[in-house]
């Protein structure tokens, strides 16, 4: 591609030549995350495992339930051999660590599944969930946050902004809860929670949207305030930058001005912030999908933990750990791309 | 190539993964719903089934739905046949028990039934390798074999008068659950069976779904699909019953009377074995105390605590057997007589001290009482057994503890317990009485020991003579109302709210752990549409 294609108006704000190479300061950075990830997840693991045997629970009777109050000390001692939760911690998570490298992740003891299956059945509700959730508050977020910046101190800025305040401490769940009460039991034109209505089997895709609604809207709004709120001064400042002024001055019609000029330059450190926001909103979908009992990984999370599940919970938190570092280099590589100062090298 | 086209081709290719992912999560459609009919029922309960193979567990007490047991209960607890054509035939030592299978039987699978299969299912949870926690109840099997295609013989290792209502058990295929991981395996969440239903779909934590088995040895039931959504809240439960997405619900007995008046909804009072008592460890000097023992057992006022605790759902409880069970020993029940207890720990030398608390020998009569945090149940209980001591002089701390933190503490403080098992007095009796079950696992709690209430266990297990268990049973309760140690409170009702669609419904007798397997619905397979 070359710069003639581009219609006038749409060239960005010209700084240095754009043509950088890429390819390789980008695989070389992928590489070194690659290699620092490797500790890191091995002392998270680590973590996990300590946690687990300084845990005042016992894994035996959070297995056998309810029939666990009735069973004999044989049978009891019996599953406790069976289910190898006896011995010293670091020697058992170096076992699970040696299986977990070569694809086994053990079994989950809360599920009677194995760990894998457990995460290949819940991990694609998850993602969508996430994504919708995500895709709304990003497109909310910039629009009302256009709309804010366009007239600082104005009615709209200061009813959004002090909003975004409000909602950057309302936790998810209490959304969750005002949502069921207000979206499912006041108004009765959405399901309280689950994938499909209680008498149906099949998800089908219009049930799956109305089931879909309600907990995509509460992650997402819990996600709004922070972009909205960034997007605002970002595209605030880059009205007053000089390219902006220039633009004006040059008879650009608004539109061009603020969509072409003002939110593409005030968006570029926004959109490189994205990948840093995965661990909230995970810590969100963990919240959001127990309230709406929707089957992903987030809520097997919750349930690994309460009936101290610890091969699955070890699994979720590679998981989980692997998404934060996952989202740090990609918000990295963004940068890079983005803002052409910024050396991958040096990252 | 130019930082523009990464970012154009970035944006690109998390939008065609974000519309892959939409699309491949919708499935087509087979409109289905919740409707108004009579042939699909939907039930909300409160607890979910761990595992859905009876290997590891699953509907041994029956009503399982998936699978058939050799026998099976009628609505009065009556054992019949069900896998089995008839009644085990028993030898004359109590010791071997003969079923001969029914011919013709298929698993959901198409494949056929065969004693193979019985002998598979009990080995299997035998086997020291399969984690079911259950598994003590099958102690006293020595061995199980085939005769043939259609006879299995049991032998045991001591002749067991109850064994034959341990054979409600399910039972498993074979040829499906044998190729699998028994502890872990898909057989867990994808259960082949011969019973009435066969499993659609299981959404943990949300529901099960099922439909009719249209090859169903019994005939094929009327209600063709059958859901039963999983839901821990009782209010949310309740909301979801009145919005119709529920036609039948548990609830708690103050949510279910907001039924009551609703005319096309019936409320059904379940009666059970469910009770909750107080263990009174016997190595405490005051709870091993016969005096006090006795002074608690007349103080506790079980009327008011069935009154204000459960809604009037319940009844006093003086032993493990529920009242109306045929084996109660009548004239055991103990009044509430606060001046009678007092006289008896008068007279035994408790005298009330500076506090209002009693002493004897320096020693206070107080101990800790705790229960399962987080079960409200049994908190009530606990605090209005502390109140009633505390007016007989006797301090009872309550304390909320988890399993972990209370098992290493019984053997010196009380604890609230909670159990039942209606089918046979044995099941009960037995593991909480009898001296050689003090301290086994979470059997025996009060560490009671009694000569008496021992060789009657012992005899009434022994003898398959319904009068000899009879007079056995009833000794044992009369020994145990001597030297109650424990003290029983309640017995709990459980209480159902259902759609009134359908006829000739009934309860049967339900166990403490209640779950799909209980209720109205116990057994869906027959019913009939109201006309």
């Amino acid at each position: 591609m070359t710069e003639t294609d581009i219609p006038a108006a749409a060239r960005p704000p010209r700084q240095r030549p754009a043509r950088r190479a890429l390819w390789g300061p980008a695989a070389r950075l992928v590489g070194r995350r690659l290699l620092a990830a490797v500790p890191v997840l091995a002392a998270v693991t680590f973590g996990v495992f300590a946690v687990a045997a300084a845990s005042p629970f016992d894994p035996v009777q959070q297995y056998a339930g309810s029939a666990g109050l009735n069973a004999s000390q044989e049978t009891l001692d019996q599953l406790r051999a069976n289910l190898n939760v006896d011995g010293p911690f670091p020697q058992r998570w170096w076992n699970w660590l040696t299986s977990a490298v070569t694809g086994d992740f053990g079994d989950s003891t809360s599920l009677r599944q194995p760990v894998a299956q457990v995460i290949t059945e819940r991990l694609g509700w998850s993602v969508l969930l996430c994504a919708v959730g995500f895709a709304f508050a990003v497109l909310v977020g910039t629009v009302l946050g256009l709309a804010a910046a366009r007239r600082r101190g104005g009615l709209l800025d200061r009813t959004v902004t002090s909003l975004s305040y409000t909602l950057e401490a309302a936790p998810p769940f209490w959304l969750g809860l005002l949502g069921i009460w207000l979206f499912a039991l006041q108004f009765d034109v959405l399901p309280a929670g689950g994938l499909t209505d209680s008498g149906s089997d099949v998800v089908t895709a219009s049930a799956l949207l109305r089931h879909l609604a309600l907990p995509a809207l509460v992650l997402g709004i819990s996600q709004v305030p922070w972009f909205l709120l960034y997007v605002r001064q970002g595209v605030g400042d880059a009205l007053a930058e000089d390219a902006v002024r220039g633009a004006r001055a040059r008879g650009l019609s608004e539109r061009t001005v603020l969509l072409g000029h003002a939110l593409r330059s005030g968006l570029l450190p926004v959109l490189t912030l994205i990948g840093s926001r995965i661990p909230e909103l995970i810590t969100g979908a963990l919240l959001v999908e127990t309230v709406f009992s929707w089957p992903g990984i987030a809520s097997a999370t919750v349930e690994a933990a309460t009936a101290t599940d610890f091969p699955l919970l070890a699994a979720l938190t590679t998981l989980a750990t692997v998404a934060v570092l996952a989202g740090n280099l990609l918000s990295d590589l963004g940068y890079g791309l983005a803002d052409p100062r910024v050396a991958m090298e040096e990252m | 190539m130019t930082a523009r086209t990464v970012r154009t081709a970035t944006a690109m290719a998390t939008a065609a993964v974000v519309l892959a992912s939409a699309a491949a999560c919708s499935a087509p459609d087979d409109g289905g719903g919740p409707g108004g009919g009579t042939d699909a029922l939907t039930v909300g309960v409160a607890q979910e089934p761990e595992t859905l193979s009876p290997l590891l567990g699953y509907g041994k007490e029956g009503n399982s739905k998936i699978f058939d047991g050799l026998l099976t209960h009628d609505a009065q607890m009556h054992l019949k046949p069900a896998l089995a054509t008839h009644l085990p035939k028993v030898s004359k030592d109590g010791r071997t028990y003969t079923y001969d299978l029914r011919k013709g039987v298929t698993f959901s699978d198409g494949k056929p039934f065969t004693a193979k299969d019985v002998v598979y299912t009990y080995e299997t949870i035998l086997d020291k390798k399969t984690n079911n926690a259950s598994k003590s109840e099958l102690d006293a099997v020595d061995s199980v074999h085939a005769e043939g295609e259609h006879t299995v013989v049991f032998r045991l290792k001591y002749p067991y008068a109850a064994f034959a209502e341990r054979t409600v058990l399910p039972i498993a295929s074979k040829a499906v659950a044998s190729k699998t991981n028994v502890n872990t395996g898909s057989y867990n969440t994808e259960p082949v069976g011969t019973g009435p239903y066969v499993l659609t779909s299981w959404r943990k934590g949300e529901k099960l779904s099922f439909k009719a088995n249209p090859h169903y040895w019994g005939g094929k039931p009327k209600i063709k699909r059958f859901t039963v959504a999983v839901i821990e809240d009782d209010d949310v439960r309740a909301t979801r019953l009145r919005s119709g997405d529920l036609d039948g619900a548990i609830l708690p007995p103050n949510l279910a009377k907001t039924y009551e008046k609703d005319e096309d909804k019936r409320t059904f009072s379940a009666k059970t074995a469910d009770y909750r008592a107080v263990t009174l460890p016997s190595d405490n000097p005051v709870t091993g105390d016969k005096a006090i023992r006795r002074a608690l057992d007349l103080a506790v006022d079980r009327k008011a605590m069935v009154k204000s605790i459960l809604n009037g759902a319940g009844k006093p409880a003086y032993g493990p057997l529920p009242t109306d069970s045929p084996w109660f020993a009548k004239g055991t029940e103990r009044p509430h007589d606060l001046k009678a207890a007092e006289k008896i720990l008068n007279d035994a030398g408790w005298k009330p001290g500076k506090d209002g608390v009693r002493r004897k020998d320096g020693e206070r009569a107080a101990f800790t009482l705790w229960y399962f945090s987080g079960d409200k149940l049994r908190q009530d209980h606990a605090l209005a057994y502390a109140s009633d001591a505390k007016k007989a002089g006797i301090d009872v701390q309550v304390q909320a503890g988890s399993r972990e933190v209370i098992r290493p503490k019984v053997k010196h403080d009380a604890m609230l317990l909670g159990n039942g098992f209606p089918a046979d007095p044995d099941f009960d009796l037995y593991p909480t009485l009898h001296s050689s079950q003090a301290g086994n696992g979470w059997n025996n709690l009060a560490y009671y020991h009694d000569k008496t209430v021992d060789e009657q266990l012992d005899a009434a297990r022994r003898s398959r003579d319904p009068e000899t268990r009879k007079t056995a049973y009833t000794k044992v309760q009369r020994a145990l109302a001597k030297n109650p140690g424990y003290t029983f409170l309640t017995t709990i009702d459980h209480v159902y709210v259902i759609d009134d669609k359908w006829r000739g419904l009934t309860t049967q007798v339900e166990p403490h752990d209640h779950g799909i397997g209980a209720g109205p619905w116990w057994n869906v397979q027959d019913w009939q549409p109201e006309k």
